[in-house]
């Protein structure tokens, strides 16, 4: 070796070098072992996680028939980098869209947030199995042009549009809140597709491809084998009759209103129409925004959910209500009667009735539908003094009605339902001032008008109630979940504060209304059924016609309301078709009897003039 | 006074076991990086890694034939070889096409050479020849310059041919000036260069207080550390303990003072000034010092100060006017300046995700997503270390720093033990630039330097650079074989 001086410097060199090394060991512990956020960014880089939709569940009716199911469609997708020598004209022919259309797409596409050239991007969404199958032909010319299929619903009823609901790209809220979904993925947007979504969607798979760095697939990730296959939907059995409710909806044929149905020892819903309806394939496919503006815009408002959210007052129907109160409360027996002088005088005040007997005890009094009966009821309730006030008798009568289905939802399987409206002795005391107002004040809601408002399901509820003798289960659409159970509330009784007994003289009422009183024209043949008609007060033109009724009157098979709007006496329109409901479910048939009857159902236009 | 000495006893075989581990894995590594999901198994020649078994092939001939050439070959025929690298430069300079914006290959029909990786070896020859000869002293002045055009000839040609990254290799001769006698004082202003440059771009558009944008914390920052380096020479070299004092007493009031103004009173003070006063008063109490004891040094260290100031205030200038917009942006990105992973930053961010996804043990062999997938870019050349980190996580990463390290250490001290000058200064000359390579391919690779595009040595795919780096290595192997052949002096 030489001797020199700087030997020693070989020490600093070789120290530097190691030095560095071990700066380098450093930063690799740091990046490989410690900080793994890496990790997940390869794999969002070159993993390409392809969704696999599921089927969705099927719907069928209460007798297992079909009514809504899946229907391929094809969106057409572009990858524009791979656009080359595209034959633009033969590819608009083939789709039946014009150039200008096509540049505007494209256009379109290119400024839409997350565009990328190499990924597919959509260009045209929904074709159909038809139209695709031209293009098919022809799909091999057009490079970069690709088919991606997915599922639409088909339906086999054009009934009970409202009730299904439909699906549609779900919004951006829906994505935020449940990461379930993706941009343009399909969700319910209404009705039953709403409520099951959850049921009725299944689960995604997924499928992982490789990506290179250029978004350009390169085959699946190791054979697939930790690929997840999708999982299709549960299907639902519902409790709708699809005939029934397919009957209904022509009952109700150019008439605004509304039939709820209910099994009443189930609380199944047997038929759910609003009217007027559409046929629910119109929101399916590419013609679905447009259809649905003109549904919008139709004055009728056919997307208005008439059953769960049109809130009426109940009228007449409510004496029936009024009635178990009282006898609850102890205020009458069946036997106490009171006068009526063609209607309820107290001072100046009057409530106008028609003509008929008096006095009338109580089974008359629902069997002849007497104002004055309820009123003189009303007030020998709220100005009892076993009250220690007027208001609180009054919240005492608001307890009871809350507990006969009325003021809240009834929690029914329905996006929509609206609760009605029920005051509180608060609401009296903000108008006229605390214990400032009297029982004569409210007198109205004795006979079902003034505050009071309730939806024809509450109304239902309240026949069924009554039919069941004091309880009811809460109205449900969906009988049976494929694999699953339905929600408990839906087996419950809801036992309500009126005891029992006090039933039978109201029941006993409503036999004798279709018996000899306001509702006979629409009498059944052996068929006991119990009924009650009402008119809804309506301030902006002709009243409405309501009524509501349950049959057999023994062991009751279907409770029903039934609203015509804008139709006058509840005798006139809504009891015919109530009975004609009833019949056909029961019997199966309307017997010639009543044929002309359910003819003029059908024919009948009460739709406003203008 | 020579004697004759079994070549192959004397052989370095440890050197060379390391340098076939190396190939080898890096051949797998090419192999891994080229790798294609889509039609794996075909094995084809054309392909890159097939290429490269034909380059390491004709690597083990060329060693082969230089471990069998007499050793004073090397030697004598140092400037001949020097010659015709220059040569070789300038004609490529002159003919080569343009590829990818550098003018750097050599097209032989269907070979493409790249005379800068040869030039390499032929410029350490040089400088160890002239180095190592009975009249070369490096302080005198003429000597030390003729050492410099040696190494700036070959480094001017080649930024000429715009591979910057190429030419950058040559500063690292500077760890062998220090090896044979350069003052470090030099490399350590060396160090300080580099340092005050990044600073200075590094904050030079930050302000030093809101009220006075215009002023650059960069300059501030340059100018403290010139005054903090002055107190540490003026202890290191002059151990004068008394202005080393004074001058330190009075940063501390100078500095303290104006940032109690400006914190107590709120009084917005223009600190550059502040700075400017202090090495002012320094540079003129240094220079009275200087003639009062008679002693130069002081005055050295006042010179030191102004430009130091000066430097920060060009390299400022420098980076924004006559850098290129690219080479601005890289050096932004690198030092966190500028955070644009899609553009600039795209490639370090991929090769930092590759080898941070390998994680302990590494993803296995052909199953890194990053590499293979082609995120990241040159991952075949530049960027194959991605493929080590991602493939074989920590423990091959690890594995193959290890392996360089040992390498490195063992050309030191293979050139420890050399009788001759000339072959000590060719080994550190071989391990300087292999050190070079490695410390700016991993730094860039891992995100810790500027990306610099220069091969990792034995991995990266290429012909010329794989038989330039078995050049270097085996002219030194072949001239320890016949260390004994000289006799002790």
């Amino acid at each position: 070796m030489i001797n020199d001086q700087y030997q020693n410097r070989k020490l600093v060199i070789g120290g530097f070098m190691i030095l560095v090394v071990i700066v380098f060991v450093l930063r690799l512990i740091d990046l490989q072992i410690i900080d793994d956020s890496y990790r997940d960014k390869a794999d969002s880089n070159a993993f390409l996680k392809k969704i696999q939709f599921p089927a969705r569940g099927l719907i069928k009716d209460r007798n297992g028939k079909l009514l809504v199911f899946n229907k391929p469609a094809y969106d057409i997708m572009v990858i524009d980098k791979e656009i080359k020598n595209l034959d633009t004209l033969d590819f608009c022919q083939t789709i039946g869209i014009s150039k200008s259309t096509f540049d505007n797409r494209m256009k379109e596409i290119k400024r839409k947030a997350g565009f990328s050239r190499y990924t597919p991007q959509p260009f045209i969404s929904q074709l159909s199995a038809a139209e695709y199958g031209i293009l098919q032909e022809k799909l091999f010319r057009f490079t970069g042009i690709y088919i991606q299929k997915r599922t639409l619903r088909e339906y086999n009823y054009p009934n009970a549009a409202l009730l299904l609901g439909s699906i549609g790209e779900a919004n951006k809220k829906t994505i935020e809140k449940d990461e379930f979904y993706v941009p343009g993925d399909f969700a319910g947007q209404n009705g039953i597709e709403l409520t099951y979504e959850k049921v009725l969607r299944g689960e995604k798979g997924v499928e992982i491809l490789l990506r290179d760095a250029h978004g350009r697939i390169k085959g699946s990730y190791n054979h697939g084998e930790y690929d997840v296959p999708s999982k299709a939907g549960q299907s639902l059995t519902l409790s709708i009759d699809i005939d029934l409710q397919a009957y209904g909806e022509k009952l109700m044929q150019n008439k605004i209103g509304s039939i709820a149905a209910i099994d009443p020892s189930t609380g199944e819903i047997l038929a759910l129409i609003s009217s007027p309806t559409y046929d629910p394939s119109l929101l399916v496919g590419r013609q679905r925004s447009k259809n649905f503006a003109k549904l919008v815009n139709d004055p009728l408002k056919p997307l208005f959910d008439r059953p769960m959210m049109a809130c009426y007052p109940p009228g007449s129907t409510f004496k029936t209500a009024n009635a178990l109160i009282f006898q609850q409360e102890g205020i009458i027996d069946r036997n106490t009667t009171y006068g009526c002088s063609r209607g309820y005088h107290a001072g100046s005040f009057t409530v106008g009735c028609h003509a008929h007997f008096s006095p009338l005890n109580l089974v008359q009094s629902i069997q002849h539908s007497c104002n004055a009966y309820y009123c003189s009821g009303f007030r020998a309730m709220l100005d009892n003094r076993k009250y220690p006030k007027v208001s609180d008798a009054f919240e005492v009568w608001k307890d009871h009605i809350v507990s006969l289905g009325f003021g809240y939802k009834l929690g029914a399987d329905v996006p929509n339902e609206k609760r009605g409206y029920i005051p509180n002795s608060g609401v009296y005391d903000k108008i006229y001032g605390k214990d400032r107002w009297r029982s004569l004040t409210i007198i109205s809601l004795a006979i079902g008008q003034g505050e009071v408002l309730a939806t024809p399901l509450q109304i239902a509820n309240l026949s069924a109630t009554i039919a069941n003798r004091g309880h009811y289960i809460t109205p449900h659409l969906v009988k049976g979940i494929e694999g699953g159970k339905i929600d408990s509330s839906f087996i419950q009784r809801k036992v309500t504060t009126i005891a029992p007994q006090y039933y039978d003289p109201v029941i006993e009422g409503m036999d004798l209304v279709m018996k000899s009183g306001t509702g006979w024209g629409s009498r059944i043949d052996s068929i006991d059924v119990c009924g009650k008609t009402g008119t809804a007060q309506n301030p902006h033109g002709a009243d409405h016609s309501i009524f509501m009724a349950f049959a057999p009157k023994d062991n009751p098979k279907i409770a029903i309301c039934v609203v015509v709007e804008n139709s006058g006496f509840g005798a006139t329109w809504a009891a015919p078709i109530a009975t004609l409901m009833m019949e056909k479910y029961l019997k199966g048939y309307i017997p010639k009897r009543r044929l002309w009857m359910e003819e003029r159902m059908f024919n009948a236009n009460l739709l406003p003039q203008n | 006074m020579n004697r004759r000495v079994n070549i192959l006893q004397n052989i370095d075989w440890i050197t060379i076991g390391i340098y076939v581990a190396l190939i080898i894995a890096g051949w797998f590594s090419i192999y891994g990086a080229v790798y294609n999901f889509e039609d794996a198994g075909f094995w084809s020649f054309s392909e890159r890694y097939g290429k490269q078994l034909v380059w390491i092939g004709c690597s083990f001939l060329i060693a082969t034939t230089l471990i069998s050439m007499d050793s004073r070959v090397y030697s004598i025929f140092a400037y001949v070889f020097y010659g015709i690298a220059i040569l070789s430069l300038i004609v490529t300079l002159a003919i080569a096409p343009e590829i990818k914006g550098s003018r750097s290959w050599l097209v032989l029909g269907p070979v493409s050479l790249q005379p800068a990786e040869f030039a390499k070896a032929a410029t350490c020859l040089a400088v160890a020849k002239v180095m190592s000869s009975y009249w070369f002293r490096l302080k005198n002045m003429k000597n030390a310059m003729l050492l410099g055009l040696i190494i700036l000839l070959p480094f001017c040609l080649i930024i000429l041919q715009q591979e910057t990254g190429s030419a950058l290799v040559y500063a690292t001769f500077l760890i062998v000036l220090y090896r044979e006698g350069m003052p470090g004082l030099v490399l350590f202003l060396g160090v300080c260069l580099v340092i005050f440059f990044i600073v200075a771009i590094r904050f030079g558009q930050e302000p030093i207080i809101a009220a006075f944008p215009e002023e650059s914390y960069g300059i501030f920052l340059v100018m403290v550390f010139t005054i903090v380096v002055q107190i540490g020479l003026l202890v290191a070299y002059r151990r004068n303990v008394i202005v080393s004092r004074n001058i330190l007493i009075g940063n501390i009031l100078l500095f303290g003072t104006s940032f109690c103004v400006y914190k107590f009173f709120d009084t917005p003070i223009q600190f550059t000034y502040i700075a400017g006063i202090s090495i002012t008063a320094s540079v003129i109490y240094l220079i009275v010092t200087s003639i009062i004891h008679r002693k130069m040094a002081y005055t050295w260290i006042a010179i030191f100060m102004l430009c130091s100031t000066g430097y920060a205030h060009f390299a400022d200038y420098a980076f924004e006017n006559m850098l290129q917009p690219h080479q601005q942006i890289r050096i932004k990105v690198t030092l966190g300046m500028e955070n644009d992973p899609k553009k600039a930053g795209y490639n370090v961010n991929q090769s930092k995700i590759a080898i941070g996804s390998g994680g302990f043990a590494g993803k296995g062999f052909l199953n890194g997503t990053q590499t293979k997938l082609k995120y990241v870019p040159e991952q075949d050349t530049d960027f194959i270390f991605c493929t080590v980190g991602e493939e074989h996580g920590f423990i091959g990463s690890l594995f193959v720093l290890i392996m360089f390290l040992i390498l490195l250490l063992r050309i030191i001290y293979l050139a420890e033990r050399q009788r001759s000058e000339f072959s000590r200064i060719y080994g550190y000359c071989v391990a300087s630039i292999i050190f070079f390579h490695l410390a700016i391919n991993i730094g860039m690779v891992l995100g810790l330097t500027p990306v610099i595009g220069i091969p990792l040595p034995f991995f990266s795919y290429g012909g010329s650079s794989l038989w330039g780096f078995t050049i270097l290595l085996f002219i030194f192997i072949r001239m320890d074989a016949s260390r004994m052949e000289y006799l002790k002096s």
